[in-house]
């Protein structure tokens, strides 16, 4: 069974590095210029290979979200309930993440939310998102 | 080209009894099933030449298909596994069919078998469906269940439409109204709206009851020529149409949350069988979450965007409905296991859905889905004429 936690690839290290310094940073297609997530070998936009890790704004709108009442796993047993979203980036690619440091009944589709960082342990740094404003 | 049009039928179909008895194994619930689809198609195992299988997740042997043939004493000449999630039902009956028309093999088994229920059992079963369903890497660190996952599409759906509550707990509703009056059904107690909308919220804004059975099962189907189909047994359906839509795997990267590959999906099966939905007399659809149904229901092209709550609430998917659909009380009251629904579609146009049978049966279309809204396959299936 999975601990839930995030293994690093050889192509997503640069990402899982930047987390842990609280930056979120994205591949960009040097030749398309789109900007991909999750890290791949090639662009999958266009197919080019050569891609170059770029920060990115941090800020996302909320493309749907859901508010878990049971705890796939007992790492987030004391969390529930807690909010599972898709945010769209700015910059175009979505996202799997957590919504936090906003009471759930004020979370809504459409929101602007911005990139925070929360570390699970010394390996791991997670991305999570705020609304704007909130806190 | 090789037309599948008509090429293979579904000779016998048959189920494994379904009562979760700790230490079967999915090999026992795959013999049982296959046992009896052969005595449905006054076959024996000695007819067998060829065999298709999916996955088991309680009995999860890399090499399924190969184990499977030795367990059941079988050295076929076309040998398959298919191992996409749940619509691997729709596949097995795929890709036989292409077996058969060109040659492949003559009498193919399709068998589909899972102990995930008593192998694994309740709520460590949810965290190892969880890990097949959501990206290890990328999802699962943030937490979702499974039903998150679709959940995510119910709550966008409902963005667009309209709160789609009452649209959910009516799929429940129905499907529960079908297991009623099924003897084998996991599920017979009579729920209501209410009920559905009261009962545990699992993940916005899905509830206990808006989510499917975790279940043993055993389900096998014998396709073969239209022309051997028509020697073994009077009235074996004919495959009319196939066609495929895969988008994604994982739901973050869902290109859309509210139209799904099965728009596409059905599209090439209705242009294969050259049939519309119009044409459909009964439907199976892949009913993991009742926000499936909904989904689907628009993607086939059933009813307009946004309009599938409505559709429903119409009654349109009863037995006395325009389109009665998962006849047997589907996944989310009769049993897990997506291949059921080819099975019950079999046996409605054969005439053999007993005090479920609905009248004039002649087309029944069978849509399942895999991953999280990701892999999607649609059959057509008709009387012979």
């Amino acid at each position: 069974m999975s601990e839930f936690l995030p293994h690093e690839t050889v192509e997503s290290q640069p990402f899982w590095e930047a987390c842990r310094q609280e930056r979120l940073l994205l591949q960009r297609c040097d030749r398309c210029g789109r900007f991909q997530y999750y890290p791949r070998a090639l662009c999958v936009h266009c197919a080019g290979v050569d891609l170059t890790y770029e920060q990115v704004s941090g800020r996302a709108t909320v493309h749907a979200f859901s508010v878990v009442h049971r705890a796939p796993h007992p790492r987030f047993a004391d969390r529930v309930p807690y909010v599972v979203a898709l945010v769209t980036l700015d910059e175009g690619p979505q996202m799997m993440t957590n919504i936090t440091g906003a009471p759930i009944d004020e979370i809504h589709v459409g929101q602007t939310v911005r990139v925070t960082f929360e570390r699970v342990d010394d390996d791991v740094t997670l991305p999570m998102f705020t609304p704007e404003g909130a806190g | 080209m090789i037309p599948l049009r008509g090429a293979a039928a579904i000779a016998g179909v048959g189920e494994s009894p379904f009562a979760t008895v700790p230490g079967k194994t999915a090999m026992q619930f795959a013999a049982e099933a296959a046992g009896a689809a052969l005595e449905d198609a006054n076959l024996t195992f000695d007819a067998i030449d060829g065999l298709v299988t999916a996955y088991s997740v309680g009995e999860p042997f890399r090499f399924f298909a190969t184990v499977l043939a030795e367990y059941l004493g079988l050295q076929p000449r076309w040998l398959s596994q298919v191992n996409v999630g749940g619509s691997v039902g729709n596949l097995l009956v795929e890709h036989a069919a292409m077996a058969v028309a060109t040659g492949m093999a003559d009498t193919v088994l399709c068998v589909w078998a899972d102990n995930r229920r008593s192998a694994i059992g309740g709520t460590r079963t949810i965290s190892t469906v969880a890990d097949l369903a959501a990206h290890p890497d990328y999802e699962l660190p943030f937490g979702p269940m499974v039903p998150s996952l679709y959940a995510l599409a119910a709550n966008r759906y409902s963005t667009q439409y309209g709160d789609a509550s009452g649209g959910l707990a009516d799929v429940a509703v129905t499907m529960r109204d079908y297991a009623v009056r099924h003897p084998k059904a996991h599920k017979r107690t009579p729920i209501t709206r209410d009920d559905v909308l009261s009962s545990p919220m699992v993940s916005t804004p899905l509830h206990a009851l808006d989510c499917c059975l975790i279940s043993d099962y055993g389900a096998a189907a014998i396709v073969t020529s239209a022309e051997r189909a028509r020697d073994l047994v009077g009235g074996a359906p004919l495959i009319l149409g196939v066609g495929e839509g895969t988008t994604h795997e994982f739901i973050s990267q869902a290109p859309s949350l509210t139209q799904t590959g099965a728009q596409r999906a059905g599209e090439a099966a209705y242009r294969m069988a050259g049939l519309g939905p119009g044409d459909i007399d009964l439907a199976y659809l892949y009913d993991c979450f009742t926000i499936t149904v909904l989904l689907l229901l628009e993607d086939l092209g059933f009813c307009g965007r946004g309009e599938a709550p409505a559709f429903v609430a119409s009654g349109a998917l009863a037995a006395s409905g325009e389109l009665p659909t998962n006849t047997h009380g589907g996944l989310l009251s009769y049993s897990n296991g997506g291949f059921l629904h080819v099975v019950e579609a079999v046996r409605q146009l054969r005439g053999d859905g007993g005090d479920r049978q609905v009248p004039d049966a002649e087309t029944a279309l069978v849509h399942l889905q895999g991953g999280v809204l990701s892999t999607h396959a649609t059959l057509i299936l008709g009387v012979d004429r």
